[in-house]
């Protein structure tokens, strides 16, 4: 195993608008990547330049020594020993669980017997053993996702690659997958990128974030690094669900500002320069003094209220309220901390 | 660690050329030997002694008037099936549009023959039932009406198909929308269902015109015996009589009938783009409208359409294949099974071809079965323009009549093949060659529709998996295809079996097909064995129907072509 080098890689289909722009990554070895960013924004393209299902029109991919891809040439997929898990699953329909599990394994040649066991193995990890014999159309949609698991389970890849993985599941079930991604990421101790746009699921999951849009890669970091200082306006807007505002920001202050200091910013300043600055609605508490506001909406989400407020210049807040609050009502709000991008 | 291979593709580097060698010769290359023959020959001034030989206007005037006859029949049959069974609460849908499909199936020369028996002096069935006609009266069918009703039974599936595709496809909640802003149901069908439909109706009238044209056996039947020419029969009179000019001349004429084909496919192609059939496959629909007091009578009114196309002419071709000899009385007294131990037994010239033309039409299956799932495969993975001229290169040799292929084949092979000096004609193989070019798009057009459903990361799983082309194409993707593989196989089968045009220019001594040989025997005055083998074939084709029937649900949707 070595680590996964991405060397300004680009790949343009000829449509005129290059789908991935120059981008350069560094997977450690047995790391965990997740790829970020809205749909269309080229990060399945950079997933399936990594598995060899496109070539890059411009830069190369190593894996260690070994150039898997560059403009001219490239390792086809069937000998790079990566594994990947499909949004669609891409399960076999005519094949038991255990054949879709043990097909890589058949594929080289391993004997029965052997191949026998790892099948069991893989299942027992994704907890499957019962389900063995059964073909995937008998099996629930978080049952397929871990059948997938374990055929990426069986051959120890290198790389193991997950296309959107749990955009088919609802919302119970992929809290519980995301806890076997866990469990599978120290199993095999694979480097796995993790394609998502959904930032809840890469902070989670991750021991790094890249966030990408527009076909770029616009900054990669751990999670922690990424939520407490994002980089631009993009990356600002993707993590967390802070609000974006315009605010005059002092000359030569630091990128994080704190109440009071925070108050200056809200004055009209003519002329001043207005810098884009992420506010969280965590941090913006209701008190008796500080910023007016008025109440836009509140929605009731069971533990607290969301609500989305004023300011007087027109641009607008999100903010989270234990007590419930009326729609037009004025309030003040302090802002405790906010981060220019 | 210089492990490098070949580009993005996912396909081994002799796939593409296989492809394109294939298509060459099966579809590029005897068309372009036709169109060089024609074009030299007019070119000589051959085309001269053509044009003033009447019987070249004689036969197309023919072809021209039973085609537009024999379509407007297969619109008013197509047209009343397919708004009834599709739009109305007709009972017994299934069953009647499965009927209603049998004559597209049946040969052509099967449909003339059992007509024949139905009508005229010496129908079994009619002096069984004391009605024929006196002695001498000529049989009715030997004339440009008959010629025309019995093209308009043969296509009308065609025209049906073509509508209820287009009925299908309507947009249901539209029609629920104009009934609930209070238009009444003849508004509805004049106001929504008819503007719509018109596609789908002026394109199956086109196919049934071309279908027409180029229709060999009807009028070989029908009209030879009455020195009825049409284009087709022409062709064939022509190369029966061999002459310096034979070459030349059937080349014009085929490339004459090609010419009246392309147009009407034009027009059909011309009628149909822009219509979108993806919104077609709600499921569980429901008649839209109730007929209430006349759903009785529409229903026998189907019903005996079905007894007067269908019932009637099998029972005579059944009858006429059970009596002792042409013209004595059919009893049950009488009744013999003589013709049909004839055909399966005796006769040396029926036994090689039932021979003959099964093996020709598995080979054909099952060769044609080879090229098509890795063309499939390939349409399926290239881009859209390229799939586009792969499927049009295949369909051309199944569009064009039969006849003008076999033309192209006999100009093809009427010289020994280069290099190897051997001649193919006169053989099987050439035959065998015919039936690869005619019916290459009968099986790539199942395949690849099922390779275009597959969701193309089963095979990058596969490929991840460490499985090279041909264990992807043995383990995942053939298995996965394999149902749609099999309705190609079975439906190639089916019309190789029957195929009467290409193989009664192409055969010689020995290598007779069952078509031929129908038409052999009726020629020579053996109406009864003639029947009898027809009879054989007729349940034949119902046998593989209904297979085809049953495997409908596991197939891509347009697979099975009376279903849609």
């Amino acid at each position: 195993m070595a680590q996964l080098i991405l060397n300004h890689v680009s790949k343009d289909f000829g449509t005129g608008k290059p789908a991935v722009t120059g981008v350069s990554l560094n997977i450690r070895e047995g790391g965990f990547l997740a790829l970020l960013g809205p749909s269309g924004c080229g990060k399945t393209t950079v997933l399936r330049m990594i598995a060899g299902f496109e070539q890059p029109s411009d830069g190369e991919i190593f894996l260690g020594e070994w150039r898997l891809a560059d403009v001219n040439a490239m390792v086809p997929p069937e000998k790079r020993n990566m594994a990947m898990v499909f949004q669609s699953y891409a399960l076999w329909p005519h094949m038991s669980v255990a054949e879709n599990v043990g097909y890589p394994l058949k594929v080289r040649g391993v004997g029965r017997a052997a191949r026998d066991r790892k099948i069991r193995e893989a299942l027992e990890a994704v907890r499957l053993e019962a389900y063995a014999d059964r073909r995937p159309a008998d099996l629930s949609g978080g049952q397929r996702q871990r059948v997938a698991l374990a055929r990426c389970l069986v051959t120890d890849p290198d790389v193991v690659l997950l296309d959107e993985p749990l955009a088919n599941l609802d919302r119970h079930l992929r809290q519980e997958m995301e806890e076997t991604f866990r469990e599978f990421h120290a199993r095999s101790g694979a480097s796995m990128i993790y394609v998502t746009h959904d930032q809840a699921e890469a902070m989670a999951l991750a021991t790094d974030v890249a966030v990408m849009a527009e076909g770029r890669l616009l900054q990669l970091a751990s999670p922690q690094e990424i939520y407490a200082r994002p980089e631009g306006r993009l990356v600002g807007g993707l993590i967390g669900q802070g609000a974006i505002l315009h605010l005059a920001w002092p000359v030569g202050a630091d990128r994080a500002l704190e109440w009071p200091a925070l108050q200056a910013c809200f004055g009209p300043k003519p002329g001043a320069h207005l810098a884009d600055v992420l506010v969280r609605p965590q941090d913006v508490v209701i008190s008796d003094e500080g910023l007016d506001v008025v109440v836009e909406t509140a929605v009731f989400e069971g533990e607290r209220h969301a609500l989305r407020l004023r300011l007087p210049d027109g641009q607008t807040l999100r903010a989270f309220s234990r007590r419930p609050v009326t729609v037009g009502e004025r309030i003040r709000v302090v802002i405790r901390s906010a981060w220019r991008l | 660690m210089p492990r490098h291979a070949f580009g993005g593709s996912s396909q081994p580097r002799w796939l593409f050329p296989f492809i394109l060698v294939s298509l060459f010769l099966l579809s590029v290359l005897p068309l372009g030997r036709l169109a060089v023959t024609g074009i030299l020959s007019l070119i000589r001034g051959g085309g001269d002694g053509l044009l003033s030989d009447p019987a070249l206007w004689t036969a197309l005037w023919n072809t021209l008037t039973t085609s537009f006859f024999g379509m407007l029949v297969s619109v008013l049959l197509g047209g009343v099936f397919a708004i009834l069974l599709t739009l109305f609460d007709i009972r017994g849908r299934g069953i009647l549009g499965f009927l209603f499909m049998l004559p597209m199936m049946i040969p052509p020369q099967v449909t003339a023959l059992s007509w024949i028996g139905l009508t005229g002096p010496s129908s079994t069935l009619l002096k069984a039932v004391g009605m024929a006609p006196p002695l001498g009266s000529p049989q009715p069918l030997y004339s440009l009406g008959g010629l025309a009703l019995l093209l308009g039974v043969q296509n009308a599936p065609l025209v049906y198909l073509s509508l209820r595709a287009g009925l299908l496809a309507l947009p249901r909640d539209g029609i629920e929308a104009a009934r609930l802003s209070g238009a009444s149901a003849l508004q509805v069908m004049r106001d929504i269902i008819l503007p719509l439909t018109l596609p789908g109706f002026a394109a199956g009238a086109a196919m049934a015109f071309v279908s027409n044209v180029g229709n060999f056996g009807i009028p070989a039947i029908l009209g030879i015996p009455a020195s009825i020419y049409t284009l087709t029969t022409l062709i064939y009179a022509k190369f029966a009589s061999f002459g310096a000019n034979t070459f030349g001349d059937i080349s014009l004429l085929s490339g004459l009938i090609a010419l009246l084909s392309i147009a009407g496919l034009l027009v059909e192609e011309r009628v149909l783009s822009g219509r979108d059939y993806r919104i077609i496959g709600l499921s569980g629909r429901t008649a839209v409208f109730q007929l209430k007091a006349w759903r009785g009578a529409s229903e026998i009114l189907l019903w005996l359409v079905l007894v007067a196309i269908l019932v009637m002419p099998f029972a005579a071709l059944v009858a006429s294949s059970l009596a002792p000899a042409y013209g004595v009385p059919l009893t049950l007294k009488t009744a013999t099974t003589f013709a049909y131990q004839e055909v399966i037994l005796r006769q040396a010239v029926t036994r090689t071809a039932f021979a003959n033309s099964i093996g020709l039409s598995l080979a054909t299956a099952f060769g044609l079965l080879l090229i098509t799932v890795l063309m499939g495969y390939v349409v399926a993975r290239s881009r859209r323009r390229l799939a586009a001229v792969i499927s049009a290169l295949a369909d051309i040799p199944y569009a064009l009549p039969g006849i003008v292929l076999a033309v192209a084949c006999i100009l093809l092979f009427a010289a020994p093949l280069p290099l190897i000096g051997v001649s193919i004609y006169g053989t099987l193989w050439i035959l065998l060659f015919a039936y690869l070019s005619s019916f290459l798009a009968v099986s790539l057009r199942p395949i690849a529709s099922a390779f275009r459903q597959l969701d193309p990361s089963l095979e990058e799983a596969a490929r991840l998996a460490g499985a090279g082309f041909g264990r992807r194409m043995r383990d995942i993707l053939g298995p996965l295809v394999a149902p749609a593989a099999g309705a190609a196989v079975i439906l190639v089968f089916l019309i190789a079996c029957n195929e009467l045009t290409v193989s009664a220019l192409l055969w010689s001594a020995g290598t007779q097909t069952l078509g031929v040989a129908i038409y052999n025997l009726d020629d020579s005055g053996s109406f009864n064995l003639a029947s009898a083998l027809s009879v054989l074939v007729v349940a034949m084709v119902v046998v593989m129907m209904v297979l085809l029937e049953l495997m409908a649900n596991r197939l891509p949707k347009g697979v099975v072509p009376w279903r849609s």
